[in-house]
């Protein structure tokens, strides 16, 4: 037997007893995070009462527990995303029909696996298996509009009621703005070469049949990937909302980003667009914003145009889209999320 | 010697690609020829649908996120 065949599988053995160990130290870890934090500032001599004590204690919670939700979330989508491949995702969208291929889309969105940079590959990809235009949209949008250092972020600081509603209107945009742009028949606003490829026959080498403990080795290579990068962002983004909490008066921002403020929604998508932030830093942030009287519609609407709306995001999507397809899918996912901001507003 | 291209419009996963696909090839001592195609028409041509890809003698091996180090040994193993 080839001896670094076996290394290899007493690796991966190893792996799967240690998955039990980690779930487990997870949840106990989870479950005592005030705990830590109190006894975190006592060390100090600090406490909750002071300035100090209480920025410092809402740094020592919200760290642990978002970096916790993180690496979780982010290690079971790793996972899921193993068993959606581009590939797989275009068959089981093409020859759908408007509506319902609409929201699989939308849903697939959230679990296939590609980086920005692939937009336009898949574009092609998809339009030219026939998966039609509008439902082509549904998944783009829903892509990036959902992402899951998001979804941790907003679970870990707003709890899954408000998770769920992000989740739940991020699915709605996309699947409404598909429909929309496939009603409006653009098809002739495609570049004239990738209309061109339309007959070909798409065939990239399939994600190859994996092995449960190759996808738990995805998972957690894709929580060394995302978490490796965003870590520093979040420890930035929750020292700020610490500062901000625990020093900026109640009420501060309520005067111009509070629920009263009708124009802010709108001001907030304006602003998001040419920005490029990363999700993980803005977020704690925008909690402790919240905090000081900033609504969270507005500032869930802030955060979704710098993500779905981004500037460079659009210039690639350029080598594929004429000028006014380009415009309607802007304005139609702006609207989008206008609608979102103002839901949220209203019923939180 | 073998034609290797990396497909891919310029991200991080493609340059992450190139840097991991020539440091395994000298490791090896196999001798490659690398080349990037970044122009979006020349990587449809392979008809994948995510990128980065890698190309080795004009046959796709790879798309769609950075192969593993232990795949890219494997197109370099001196076919025994």
């Amino acid at each position: 037997m080839n001896p670094t065949v076996t290394t290899e599988s007493q690796r991966l053995a190893l792996r799967l007893v240690g998955l039990p160990i980690a779930a487990a130290l997870w949840v106990l870890a989870y479950s005592h995070l005030t705990e830590l934090a109190d006894l975190a500032i006592g060390l100090f001599g600090l406490t909750r009462a002071t300035h100090l004590g209480e920025a410092l204690h809402f740094f020592l919670y919200d760290t642990p527990k978002v970096l916790l939700l993180l690496t979780g979330i982010v290690f079971l989508m790793g996972v899921i995303q193993t068993f959606f491949a581009p590939e797989r995702t275009r068959a089981l969208l093409a020859g759908r029909r408007l509506g319902v291929g609409n929201a699989m889309a939308a849903g697939l969105g959230i679990v296939t696996p590609f980086c920005s940079c692939s937009a336009v590959p898949l574009f092609i990809g998809f339009v030219s298996a026939g998966v039609p235009l509008g439902i082509t949209f549904s998944f783009l949008i829903a892509a990036p509009m959902i992402n899951e250092v998001a979804l941790a972020l907003l679970l870990g600081l707003f709890g899954w009621k408000v998770a769920l509603l992000y989740l739940g209107l991020g699915l709605a945009v996309a699947i409404v703005a598909g429909l929309i742009i496939g009603q409006l028949r653009m098809e002739r606003h495609l570049e004239d070469w990738v209309r061109a490829i339309h007959a070909g026959e798409t065939a990239a080498p399939s994600g190859d049949d994996l092995t449960w403990p190759e996808r738990l080795h995805a998972g957690l290579r894709h929580v060394r990937e995302i978490v490796g990068r965003v870590w520093p962002y979040v420890l930035i983004g929750i020292g700020l909302g610490a500062l901000i909490h625990g020093y900026v008066p109640e009420d501060f921002m309520a005067a111009f980003m509070g629920r009263d403020v009708w124009w802010a929604v709108p001001a907030a998508v304006v602003l998001g667009v040419p920005m490029y932030t990363n999700a993980a830093g803005i977020i704690p942030i925008v909690e402790a914003l919240i905090g000081k009287g900033a609504a969270l519609g507005t500032t869930l609407a802030f955060m979704m145009s710098v993500i779905a709306l981004s500037a460079p995001e659009i210039l690639i999507l350029r080598k594929v889209l004429k000028w006014p397809l380009i415009a309607t899918f802007v304005a139609v996912v702006a609207t989008g999320i206008l609608l979102v901001g103002y839901v949220f507003n209203l019923v939180l | 010697m073998k034609h290797v291209k990396i497909l891919g419009t310029g991200c991080r996963n493609c340059q992450t690609t190139l840097k991991l696909v020539e440091e395994v090839a000298r490791a090896q001592g196999v001798e490659i020829e690398l080349e990037k195609v970044d122009q979006v028409q020349d990587i449809m041509q392979y008809r994948l649908m995510a990128t980065p890809g890698v190309v080795i003698d004009e046959e796709v091996v790879h798309a769609g996120g950075v192969p593993d180090r232990k795949k890219i040994e494997r197109w370099f193993a001196p076919s025994a």
